[in-house]
């Protein structure tokens, strides 16, 4: 029972660690990292859900009379390509921060706006 | 082609986004997007018109039957939050060409404008499907814009407020991906009414446990619940004026609406507040975010900060009258929706004209604009009255709601607390009419101007259709009325 869910187990360990990178880390890109290994536990969970026992890959063939479930492995392409955007999105924001900033430190970055803050409040 | 309204909706601004590209003046491409606002803004209108005089309106997309085909179902509900999307969006904007020649780069204008009717795209998407999946992709949708239009922001705070964004928006689309997974996979359905239907055989298993939890976390992430709100004071306060107007007015609103139709249509009010005690946590959250924000909101020196944590405090009101969880309670919350888009847009626009006329919003250099801006502040006085809930202003009537909504149900000290809460609004206003009316202008500034016309139309229209809803509120309160009856299954 519990072995036979194994991929279920996979997937709540690399949603945990995706999750714990997100919140753990200062590194901006490590963020990121840690959030794409988040997302793609999920495309992980989508996978295994649409499978079917024995089934083959949903596409017609001779000789094969069980297919898995064709709709989640659309549904997670759409989600893919979502993450790919979330995650050049971030990553563009990650080389303005570094020009702006001159850092990719969470910390550093807000040393400097506590810096900034103080001079325009005075 | 009347037929055919609920898809233009979402259509016609996702089309003319790269249209944008093939204009590329700023001028022109100001003009095309108010164009295709000011459409959509009609078009929600008939679309109201015809769910309340009609019923539901149901859209086959291909004309594939609804379990198998996507459908876009617009009632009520959908409308009014068509509604109050398109119109702040289509007003809003009318101001735009001002604001960003003024705060944005010549090159980036265009970029503006498409990224703009993206992110309203994504809106009118997640409000008009009635598939939970397009809901995740529509959501994605405008949040992506909507991280890069706080990015265009020209402080470099802006970028790192976008990118906070961005980690946390991510995290909160991701979570409701993962409650959407779990809830196909027990029902083998993505269709809002088809699921409300075959929940009900298995909401007792552990599967739809974990995927309502999901749902609700990924959700008030999006609406900036209380303790969850971290991304969005300073997305607020540095992205550019225009985006911080439309953004404050609509994003959340968008993601309350989800918040609705997740626990009223699909998982059913009886699931939704009996399996979790959904109603107190969302009534001491909605108060602690009330009372937190609002006091945060005291000791700010930068007035879009201020107006940003007012907002946390507003979405708190919202979340308590959704939590009461009788029709009254729920119409007070629609009505806080349509009332706070139209306070909360007034507001930031005028900031955004102090914004244009001195190049800043610290409340240090408020001093002495009640003379110089007369008008602009005089609509920030308004607006922050009716956000106080002052009568004869829109925020008192869903005050008011909310209020008997609470009696009705006899909890007195969430009355008294609301009331108690409002008090503090008037502290945070107070400040800022203080520095600007009763301080001498700043010493060593040239006399400022008041704002161009171009912002003063767009803010005196919401500015008045404040004063006006608070006094006429039949179309806004037969509205909200008919899409809390109808989630309640009343049929009035």
């Amino acid at each position: 029972m519990v072995l036979g869910l194994y991929n279920y187990w996979i997937v709540v360990l690399l949603m945990m660690i995706g999750f714990y990178i997100v919140i753990a880390h200062g590194n901006l890109i490590k963020k990121l990292v840690g959030l794409t290994i988040f997302q793609t536990s999920v495309f992980i969970f989508y996978i295994s859900m649409g499978n079917v026992d024995s089934g083959s890959a949903p596409i017609l063939a001779e000789g094969v009379a069980r297919y898995s479930n064709p709709l989640p492995h659309v549904l997670i392409l759409t989600a893919i390509v979502v993450g790919i955007a979330t995650t050049a999105l971030g990553l563009a924001l990650v080389v303005r921060i570094k020009e702006s900033y001159g850092s990719i430190e969470e910390d550093e970055i807000q040393i400097q706006d506590q810096l900034t803050e103080d001079k325009t409040s005075c | 082609m009347l037929a055919h309204l609920p898809i233009l909706q979402v259509i016609v601004p996702l089309m003319a986004a790269p249209l944008c590209w093939f204009l590329n003046r700023s001028k022109l491409v100001w003009l095309f997007a108010l164009f295709v606002c000011a459409f959509t803004c009609l078009n929600s209108m008939f679309l109201l018109q015809q769910v309340m005089s009609s019923g539901t309106i149901i859209y086959q997309l291909g004309g594939w039957d609804a379990p198998w085909g996507i459908e876009y179902r617009i009632d009520e509900l959908n409308a009014l939050l068509l509604l109050i999307i398109s119109s702040v969006g289509t007003v809003v904007l009318f101001a735009a060409h001002t604001s960003i020649q003024k705060e944005l780069p010549e090159d980036r204008h265009t970029l503006f404008y498409s990224l703009y009717l993206l992110s309203i795209t994504g809106m009118f998407g997640i409000v008009s499907t009635g598939d939970v999946f397009n809901v995740f992709v529509f959501l994605e949708i405008s949040s992506l814009s909507a991280y890069a239009l706080i990015a265009l922001g020209k402080d470099r705070r802006a970028l790192w407020a976008a990118y906070q964004y961005l980690i946390m928006g991510t995290i909160g689309a991701t979570f409701i991906l993962i409650g959407i997974g779990l809830l196909y996979q027990m029902t083998g359905t993505l269709n809002m009414a088809d699921l409300a239907t075959r929940l009900a055989e298995v909401n007792q298993t552990r599967t739809v446990f974990a995927a309502f939890a999901f749902l609700i976390v990924g959700v008030c992430l999006k609406l900036a619940l209380f303790p969850l709100h971290l991304w969005l004071p300073n997305a607020y306060a540095y992205a550019p004026s225009i985006v911080t107007a439309f953004l404050a007015a609509t994003a959340t609103k968008v993601a309350v609406y989800l918040l609705i139709r997740f626990t009223y249509t699909v998982f059913g009010i009886e699931f939704s507040f009996t399996t979790l005690p959904l109603q107190n946590i969302f009534i001491i959250l909605g108060l602690v975010g009330v009372f937190a924000a609002s006091t945060a909101a005291i000791y700010k020196t930068n007035v879009k900060h201020i107006f940003a944590y007012s907002s946390i405090a507003q979405v708190g009101y919202m979340i308590i009258g959704y939590a009461i969880n009788t029709t009254t309670g729920l119409m007070a919350t629609l009505l806080h929706l349509f009332n706070h888009a139209l306070m909360k847009s007034a507001l930031f626009l005028a900031l955004g004209a102090v914004m244009y006329r001195i190049g800043s919003v610290q409340l240090s250099q408020f001093q002495g604009l009640g003379r110089q801006m007369p008008l602009t502040m005089a609509a920030i006085v308004v607006a922050g009255l009716s956000l106080i809930g002052v009568p004869l202003t829109v925020g008192f009537v869903s005050k008011w709601y909310l209020l008997v909504a609470a009696i009705e149900e006899g909890m007195w000290p969430v009355a008294v607390l609301v009331l108690l809460g409002s008090l503090l609004a008037v502290l945070y206003i107070w400040r800022i009419v203080e520095i600007a009316y009763f301080k001498p202008p700043l010493p060593g500034r040239e006399a400022v101007q008041e704002a161009p016309w171009t912002f003063l139309a767009p803010i005196w229209a919401l500015v008045l259709a404040n004063i006006y809803f608070g006094i006429d509120t039949r179309l806004s309160v037969q509205v909200a009325q008919a899409a809390s009856q109808s989630l309640f299954g009343i049929n009035p």
